[in-house]
């Protein structure tokens, strides 16, 4: 089967006074239709600007994405506008995501109207039907997003992304503005609506928890490139780069009785813009020598286990 | 009045009967609603509850920091060693403040001042409080940055320079900066990424340890409770509705709301398939519901809940817990 | 929650305009409500100004010159012995009416100018912003006076001339206040749900960002009523006998000693529209602020 999404190479690079800020560097994936993969890793390691660039609302340095086998890396005009229908996304923040002066019914209906495919009646028909499946109450249909809490602008963004139907959808940090009991409706609606739909999603978030409940595979990244990549059991089960162990460590367990043993990583992360060539993670990581300065492969050391280590033999 | 008032059976800080109004467009928002709360000397106590409980407004009144205009202390007392808080004189207060009690904001970013170096920002805590020449504070100061692990000859260098992270401990260095006996922590790494995350908590931890603070910490995240915290208070619309040891309320959790909690963080352990939410939406402070705040989201609501206010049970152990149906809730009935 | 998804057909409830919700804020502030009352009061008078001036504002009466107010002349008399208070009634609509048009000219002018530098940024911006640069360097009076003297004088020659000066400050605010809102999510939303670049300007930049220029518009009609007095007074702009108030201030100013009455009716009447017209704005702004509402 053809991944829906596969993405090769993939360079996002951005200019800055003091340098090309390496955003996205050499980052390569496929997502299979009906699956989720989980990208997680520290703010401003890139995991955002990757969901941005691959549907295609930042331009790509280098590098090939391909939406079910189709070369879309450099695709204009109406082609675009069609490969930007399939792929949509969902937005972290939920305040900054709606237009204040929109009402709950223009902004659901905007994708609708834009696409010129539709008559009055059926885009009002569309509507009303997207604001009950994401579970807005119709009398809210008239309101602005101020008037609503959190929960319910996410799923009015959520019934944004999907009023065209996509195959794809980036969710970037989609819960992380929200309080527990609310994460829970909203990861749910996600959840159900992927097994609905047949949804494809890329699920940024920096929590592993949510990550690991939703995901089928996951990648970890570090300033730009991806340090580790399976599926999701295994790594949490088995994570093999100290990056991916650390982070896993650093997570405050709500099991007071087998707290994590935690492995404190000294120092900051560093600066994104013109890295050396070398492991990106060497300056932080207990286990660095000589040859971590060196590039570093992506090794496949098990089945569907990938791994950005030239040690992780040695470390096993 | 502080040195004789002080018994020795009285706890370090002593809330009783909170109650904090806020007014906007001619509306009253209970955002506190009869609290009550003891912390002892370096222990440390961990509020918890959703956007809106309440949670912010209370560390401010025990500092004494609620905006003067749409705010008001309705009601109940604030005990610090024996001193009645609520009752001092502003001038008083501001000795309090930084010296005996500091605080920690949730934002770094917005907590320094950005045209001055952090050392100096750090030394003029010091000296505020401490007195002092300005070489001891700079000292002082020097031995601070060393403490929260940043180099000293970052001293000259200003918050643009440094990292969340970094920031964030810079702000913690003010704050400890006095060895204050109370540290307010309001979300203190919300805004930061799990590994410096597991740096600042261990950072606090440390100090703390060394100079026997108590430390009110305030978040939504359970994990950071369970890593952290000697008690726990689960705090729904403005009202502590569970009060107990971490493991009291971690091993059983008693409130349906405090349960729902736990229920709706994905495990790190189980796969599951679906979440369990809390149903519908955190009540509305400025019109909350008659009798549990609760009812109107809790599976267990009955007539009785809805009618009057629930008063808090207390088990044998010390575990308290503001439902009228404990036993039906234990039993999962 | 998702019980509730019952869809009700109802009638699709009406939109509350932004207009409407902006009136009903402004109702709560009562010194927003007086500047508004005194200038429609204003407005009814001047546009009145036919059926309610005593005399015919040109109609001169040497033997009456230079009388203080008096039951016959409400604001005296000039010094051809013109009714002042019927003079002012019809400057009322010159003065206005030139300060009104001068702001709608600069703040379209301008919103356009600052919409297109403020969406596509880089060259486009630059090469805008240098221009108004340009006019923005020119002292705003000595502007005027320049564009007024190559012009020459009269009524529409003058709201040009004033309108210049204001695009420049229109479209800095507007531009500001759209890189502000390009940098929102609910942008890239648009982008990714195909919205054209005019509808993302028109439909989701413009409407985010045009506040500020509303209540500065609001002000700025206080500051073009005075600049075109300014331009009467120094003998440019509308020319006598028309009754502008600037220019009665100019022909009353030899007579300051003997007869002040003839600098104080008009000079009050720019004063109390200018009071009237900041009292609304300042009202207009806290209406408009979005932070304000709840």
């Amino acid at each position: 089967m053809v991944p829906v999404i596969e993405v090769k190479g993939l360079k996002k690079y951005f200019p800055t006074p003091r340098g090309l800020l390496h955003a996205v560097d050499d980052v390569t994936l496929t997502i299979e239709r009906g699956k989720t993969l989980g990208v997680v890793g520290e703010s401003g390691c890139g995991k955002s600007t990757l969901g941005r660039t691959i549907i295609h609302l930042q331009e790509s340095t280098g590098g090939q994405i391909f939406l079910e086998g189709k070369d879309i890396t450099h695709v204009r005009g109406k082609e675009l506008r069609e490969a930007r229908e399939r792929m949509q996304i969902i937005f972290q923040d939920p305040y900054s995501s709606l237009d204040p002066r929109q009402t709950v019914d223009a902004t659901i209906r905007e994708p609708l109207v834009v696409s010129k495919r539709y008559k009055k009646n059926e885009i009002d028909d569309a509507t009303a039907a997207l604001m009950e499946y994401v579970g807005i109450d119709a009398r809210l249909r008239m309101s602005y997003p101020h008037e609503l809490d959190g929960g319910r602008r996410q799923r009015v963004g959520i019934a944004r992304a999907l009023a065209l139907n996509p195959d794809f959808v980036v969710c970037d940090e989609p819960v992380s503005a929200l309080d527990v009991s609310i994460q829970a409706q909203v990861l749910n609606l996600l959840k159900k609506l992927q097994q609905d739909r047949g949804l494809t999603y890329m699920f940024v978030t920096h929590d592993m928890s949510v990550v690991r409940h939703i995901s089928d595979d996951i990648c970890v990244m570090y300033l730009g490139q991806v340090v580790e990549k399976c599926p999701s059991r295994e790594l949490f089960k088995n994570p093999l780069h100290p990056y991916t162990k650390a982070l896993l460590s650093a997570i405050p367990s709500v099991d007071i009785h087998h707290p994590n043993k935690r492995e404190i990583l000294k120092g900051e992360i560093t600066s994104p813009i013109d890295p050396k060539p070398g492991c990106r993670f060497a300056a932080r990581c207990p286990f660095a020598t000589e040859a971590c300065h060196q590039p570093q492969k992506q090794e496949e050391v098990s089945t569907g286990h990938f791994v950005r280590c030239c040690r992780v033999h040695e470390l096993g | 009045m502080s040195e004789q008032n002080k018994n020795a059976g009285a706890p370090f800080l002593d809330v009783k009967d909170l109650v904090v109004e806020y007014y906007s467009d001619g509306k009253v928002i209970h955002a506190v609603n009869g609290v009550n709360l003891t912390l002892e000397r370096g222990k440390t106590l961990g509020l918890v509850g959703e956007t809106g409980a309440g949670k912010t407004t209370i560390a401010k009144s025990i500092l004494r920091i609620l905006p003067d205009v749409g705010a008001k202390v309705a009601g109940g007392t604030i005990t610090l060693d024996g001193q009645d808080l609520l009752g001092l004189p502003e001038h008083e207060m501001r000795k309090i403040r930084g010296n005996k009690i500091s605080m920690i904001f949730q934002d770094p970013m917005t907590a320094l001042n950005p045209v001055q170096t952090v050392g100096d920002q750090i030394a003029e805590a010091v000296r505020l409080h401490n007195g002092g020449n300005k070489g001891e504070a700079e000292e002082r100061a020097e031995e601070m940055l060393k403490m929260v692990g940043i180099s000293a000859d970052r001293y000259h260098e200003y918050p643009h320079q440094f990292s969340g992270g970094m920031k964030q401990r810079v702000v913690i260095a003010i704050a400890l900066a006095c060895n204050p006996d109370l540290l307010l922590a309001d979300e203190p790494t919300t805004a930061l990424d799990v590994t410096i995350q597991a740096q600042v908590l261990d950072l606090i931890g440390e100090l703390r340890k060394k100079y026997n603070t108590a430390m009110l910490l305030i978040t939504h995240d359970m994990g950071v409770v369970a890593t952290t915290c000697d008690n726990v208070a689960v705090i729904y619309a403005g009202n502590i509705i569970e009060y107990g040891s971490k493991e009291q309320i971690f091993d059983h959790p008693s409130h349906p709301y405090t349960i729902g909690l736990f229920g709706a963080i994905p495990s790190m352990s189980e796969d599951e398939e679906w979440l369990h939410p809390i149903d519908g939406l955190p009540p509305d402070p400025a019109a909350l519901p008659e009798g549990c705040a609760f009812h109107p989201r809790c599976p267990y609501a009955t007539e009785e809940c809805r009618k009057q206010p629930i008063a808090m049970q207390t088990t044998s152990d010390g575990h308290q817990c503001r439902c009228c149906h404990i036993q039906q809730v234990a039993k999962g009935e | 929650m998702a019980e509730a998804a019952t869809v009700v057909k109802t009638a699709r409830p009406k939109k509350q305009s932004e207009f409407v919700r902006v009136f009903k804020e402004l109702r709560k502030n009562s010194t927003a409500m007086l500047g508004l009352c005194i200038l429609l009061v204003e407005i009814i008078l001047v546009i009145l100004a036919p059926v309610i001036a005593p005399y015919d504002y040109t109609a001169m009466d040497i033997v009456a010159a230079q009388q203080g107010p008096s039951a016959a002349h409400w604001f005296g008399t000039d010094e051809l012995g013109r009714d002042i208070f019927s003079r002012v009634l019809y400057g009322g609509r010159y003065s206005i009416s030139m300060g009104v048009l001068a702001v709608m000219i600069s703040t379209t002018v301008g919103m356009t100018i600052g919409a297109v530098a403020g969406y596509f940024g880089g060259k486009v911006d630059n090469i805008l912003m240098r221009l108004l640069d340009v006019i923005q360097s020119l002292p705003a009076m000595l502007l005027s006076i320049v564009l007024s003297a190559v012009l020459g004088p009269g009524y529409f020659n003058t709201i040009l001339a004033l309108s210049v000066n204001g695009m420049p400050a229109s479209a800095r605010m507007l531009r500001a206040q759209m890189m502000k809102v390009r940098g929102n999510e609910y942008i890239e939303a648009a982008q990714s749900i195909n919205c054209s670049k005019f509808r993302i300007i028109v439909r989701h930049m413009i409407p985010n960002s045009f506040s500020p220029n509303i209540v500065q518009a609001t002000m700025s009609i206080a500051h073009m009523i005075v600049m075109a007095a300014s331009l009467s007074f120094i003998g440019l702009g509308v020319q006598p006998p028309t009754p502008e108030w600037g220019a009665m201030l100019t022909g009353a100013r030899q007579f300051i000693r003997q007869c002040p009455h003839m600098v104080i009716f008009p000079g009050l009447a720019i004063a109390v529209t200018v009071l009237a017209v900041n009292l609304m704005g300042d009202g207009l702004r806290d209406a408009l602020d979005p932070k304000l509402k709840h």
